[in-house]
């Protein structure tokens, strides 16, 4: 582990697709094992942030520094090597369809290390126990639910021991159940291997759950960070306004929500 | 089309700059050995006897009453292997195998599956571009063998319509027609073929756009250009055969 405190420092960061500026001013500080949730409306470019910062889409200016290093700077082979210690959930899970489960975990493993087969199979076994599927070892994707599929997606990204977690809309499209599931899931990650996280969402209920600090994208920057509680009661009108439109049209069983004593202690 | 030659060319190139790069993916050449050969054999087959039998049953007409039959087996023989078999087999290849190249690699991109391996420091193009285009590059040239060897029965079956030729005066023949020297730009010419369709397969699908109309659009313009690549480089071997 390095000892840098800030984990994530983006620094003034600009992208635009063709004539959209999507992303105008980006800055964002993240110490280690903080959890940051990004909220925005969706087209705002809260993926495009976070693919900036796996090197998947290179911004236009500004700095985007993880661990130390700017990524946009980096050669190929320095940014696969900065990328094993960056974890990305994709928001579909994005399991490679022709590998079942287990090949699915063991292929960053095979790749990356020279961990013998027993020591894969080991590990394997432990992250499948760590979200709760280790019956799902043998089964192909195509078998698998939206939110098991999101699970194993975790599982193949934990495998590898990231310093940091990009979580990309982990709970899109999934029932409130299984959103709580998988919110729990990103705490308890969270804790048993002090990742350093970012979770772009717009859902409220994994807001609430999993974050340290919040922050907003509004016209292509980031409001300043806040708890969830700082910003429901924000006297920023967009803020303010993006909060209840949440509670009022996507989230309405949010206003009664009451974290349970078991998500206290977890929190 | 400047952009997509230039694409293609570039991508060509870190192809040849990664292909002796660690880690070898042997797994996954293998497999894809076998979807492209084993899995191919069948459509070739039948394809190829179809040509063979068919060039056999139009030659025969024109030749004999000139009393030209035993001429049969050499022509069939030399349009087959110089040039019949090798392009509606290429061409045929860059239909089967080119678009489901294309469709497989566009799949994984609209699904964000070739992103997934890319941020986990995987090198997707080293796991699944080198694999693919060698498995083409090396299993097409077998596919035209075993194709023209079927052509050439298929010619068999057909001349023994009317005459009653043996089987091995007929292949004797063939061979007598054909020297090693004359094999030698038809069968290179195989290779190129592979490559080519496996190449811009890879290409279409990898550099597929989000979206899923672009896994069809993958596939379709996989199979038109590395089908006009095929005539373009029979084209190119006759040429420079034509010159020794």
């Amino acid at each position: 582990m390095s000892d840098i405190e800030t984990v994530i420092d983006l620094e003034h960061l600009k992208k635009s697709f063709g004539k959209s500026e999507i992303l105008k001013d980006i800055n964002l500080k993240i110490n280690r094992g903080e959890t940051v949730v990004t909220l925005g409306k969706s087209g705002t470019g809260k993926s495009v942030a976070l693919k900036c910062i796996v090197g998947l889409i290179k911004p236009d200016s500004g700095k985007v520094m993880v661990l130390g290093k700017n990524i946009p700077e980096l050669s190929y082979d320095e940014l696969q090597y900065m990328r094993k210690k960056i974890g990305f959930v994709f928001q579909s899970g994005a399991l490679y369809d022709s590998m079942s489960v287990r090949q699915n975990l063991e292929f960053p493993l095979m790749r990356n290390t020279d961990l013998s087969s027993e020591d894969i199979n080991k590990k394997v076994e432990e992250v499948l126990n760590d979200v709760g599927l280790s019956q799902a070892i043998d089964k192909m994707p195509s078998e698998l639910s939206g939110g098991m599929r999101k699970r194993i997606g975790v599982a193949r990204t934990i495998i590898m021991n990231p310093e940091v977690m990009l979580w990309d809309e982990p709970t899109t499209g999934l029932d409130p159940e299984t959103t709580r599931d998988i919110s729990h899931l990103i705490v308890r990650m969270q804790r048993k291997y002090k990742v350093t996280s970012i979770v772009v969402t717009h859902d409220m209920i994994c807001a609430k759950i999993v974050s340290n600090k919040i922050v907003v994208l509004k016209d292509g920057a980031y409001s300043d960070p806040g708890t969830y509680d700082e910003l429901e009661n924000s006297k920023d009108e967009f803020v303010k306004s993006f909060f209840e439109e949440v509670k009022n049209d996507e989230n309405a069983e949010l206003t009664n929500y009451q974290p349970s004593s078991d998500e206290k202690k977890e929190k | 089309m400047l952009l997509e030659t230039w694409g293609i060319w570039n991508f060509a190139l870190r192809f040849f700059r990664e292909v002796f790069k660690p880690p070898y993916n042997l797994n996954e050449l293998i497999k894809q050995f076998f979807q492209i050969g084993n899995k191919s054999l069948g459509l070739v087959g039948i394809t190829g006897f179809i040509i063979g039998f068919v060039l056999a049953l139009q030659a025969i007409p024109t030749l004999q009453p000139f009393g030209a039959t035993s001429l049969i087996p050499s022509m069939i023989g030399l349009s087959i292997i110089l040039e019949i078999g090798p392009v509606i087999s290429g061409l045929i290849c860059a239909g089967k195998i080119g678009s489901s190249i294309g469709a497989e690699l566009g799949s994984m991109k609209v699904t964000e599956q070739i992103d997934a391996m890319e941020v986990s420091a995987c090198n997707p193009f080293n796991y699944l571009v080198i694999s693919r285009v060698l498995a083409t590059t090396f299993m097409i040239p077998l596919l035209i063998i075993y194709a023209d060897t079927i052509a050439l029965l298929g010619g068999f079956i057909a001349l023994n319509f009317v005459s009653d030729v043996s089987i091995g005066l007929y292949f004797r023949s063939v061979f007598e027609a054909i020297s090693i020297s004359t094999l030698i730009a038809p069968v290179v010419k195989t290779f190129f073929f592979g490559f080519t369709i496996g190449l811009v397969g890879c290409y279409k699908g990898y550099n597929a756009d989000k979206g899923t109309e672009s896994v069809g659009i993958a596939a379709n313009t996989s199979v038109v250009i590395s089908s006009l690549m095929v005539i373009i480089w029979d084209m190119l071997a006759v040429q420079i055969s034509n010159l020794f």
